[in-house]
Parts: C-alpha cells; structure tokens; sequence
C-alpha cells in the first residue's frame, strides 16, 4: 500500500512540472499565477500522500491546511494587487 | 493480505490522480485564460477531497480525529478555490484580458461600477 502512495506522490510531482510549463510559457501574467496557485493545491495533496507515507496523517493534515490557508491569502493578494495595477 | 478498506482508498486515490491530470490537460490545452482558470479549479476540489478520504481510510486507529481534519480542508477548500478563482477571472477581465472568439454570454458591464481603483484616473 504505501508503494502506491510512493506511485501517487510521483504522479503528482510529475504534474507539478505541466503547472511549471504553463507558468513558464503563460501569455499573460495571470496565466503565470493561475499556475503557481495549482502547483500550491499539488503540494496540499503531496502533502497528505506524504503523511500517509510518513504514518503521521494527523500532523501532516494540519500542516496541509496552513498551507491551503496561505494559498488563499496569496491568491487574493495578488489578484487583488493586479486588479488595481489595471492593464499588463 | 488487502483489505476492503485499502481497495476503496486505492480507487479514491485513482479518482484523485485522473482529477489532477484532467485539470493539468485542460491548463496546457484550453484556448483563453478563462477556460484555463476553470479547468484546474475543479480538479482542485474533488482531487483533494478524494486524496484526502483516502488517506484517512488507510491509517491505523484513532480515525475520527483525523477525519474531522480532513472534512475541515475539504470544506475549506471547497468554500475558497472558488473565491480565489472569481478574484483572479475578475482581476483578469478588467485588466483587459479578451475572452476567446467562440465566447458567446459576456455580463460583465465594460465600465465596473462601485470600484476603487486605487485613485487612479479612468481608462
């Protein structure tokens, strides 16, 4: 079981590297952060196949939600700060 | 030697994977920023959600605790991807970022009312 978890992390940092192409090609810049918020959201689930990995769901859960939360709050801000820079 | 339990967290952890990997094909495939944002998004919320009741099914003991974290980031995230999603199409569409051809519902009014705009001058 947790050889398939080791294959699920893999695929996911796999992944990662497609979010990677759209930040480093994106034609504009909200296309660049859309990708960086998506490679946030593969680390709360890397995170959680890592706590399984570990046998430390518990802990690992709860550092998943910090950084859900710092996601948000970094999405907004940077949304927000572009919205009022106006045109790219 | 694997039990019912590990059966239903592997195929939750499936369902999970080819929800991230639709997501990432719709990030590099799809035509506007629109249709991009909304792809990944999604995949946001089933794929955590799934990933994250699977790895409360295969952990030994003690499992209620842990499944009230997990129903926490659950029903965190799926109150919050679509807020930052509507902030960033938003932020986008009165940055001046054009939908592609084949758009056919546009509501947004072409000069946003009730904004601060931080003092800056119009246009």
């Amino acid at each position: 079981m947790t050889s398939f978890f080791l294959f699920v992390l893999l695929m996911l940092a796999a992944l990662i590297l497609v979010y990677l192409y759209r930040v480093a090609q994106g034609p504009t810049v909200f296309d660049r952060v859309l990708g960086l918020n998506g490679i946030s959201t593969k680390s709360i689930l890397m995170l959680i196949v890592i706590g399984v990995v570990y046998d430390r769901v518990d802990m690992f859960v709860d550092i998943a939600t910090g950084y859900a939360l710092l996601n948000l709050a970094g999405a907004l801000a940077i949304a927000k700060y572009l919205e009022q820079r106006g045109a790219v | 030697m694997t039990s019912g339990a590990e059966i239903l967290a592997s195929v939750l952890l499936l369902i999970g994977l080819a929800f991230t990997l639709l997501g990432s094909v719709g990030l590099v495939r799809f035509p506007d920023f629109y249709t991009r944002m909304h792809a990944p998004t999604k995949a946001t919320t089933l794929g955590v959600s799934s990933m994250a009741l699977a790895a409360v099914l295969v952990i030994p003991g003690g499992i209620v605790a842990v499944l009230m974290k997990a129903l926490t980031i659950i029903a965190f995230l799926f109150l919050t991807a679509p807020i930052g999603a509507h902030m960033m199409a938003r932020a986008a569409r009165s940055g001046g970022i054009a939908p592609c051809e084949e758009t056919r519902i546009d509501e947004m009014p072409t000069e946003p009312v009730g904004e601060d705009d931080g003092g800056h001058p119009a246009g």
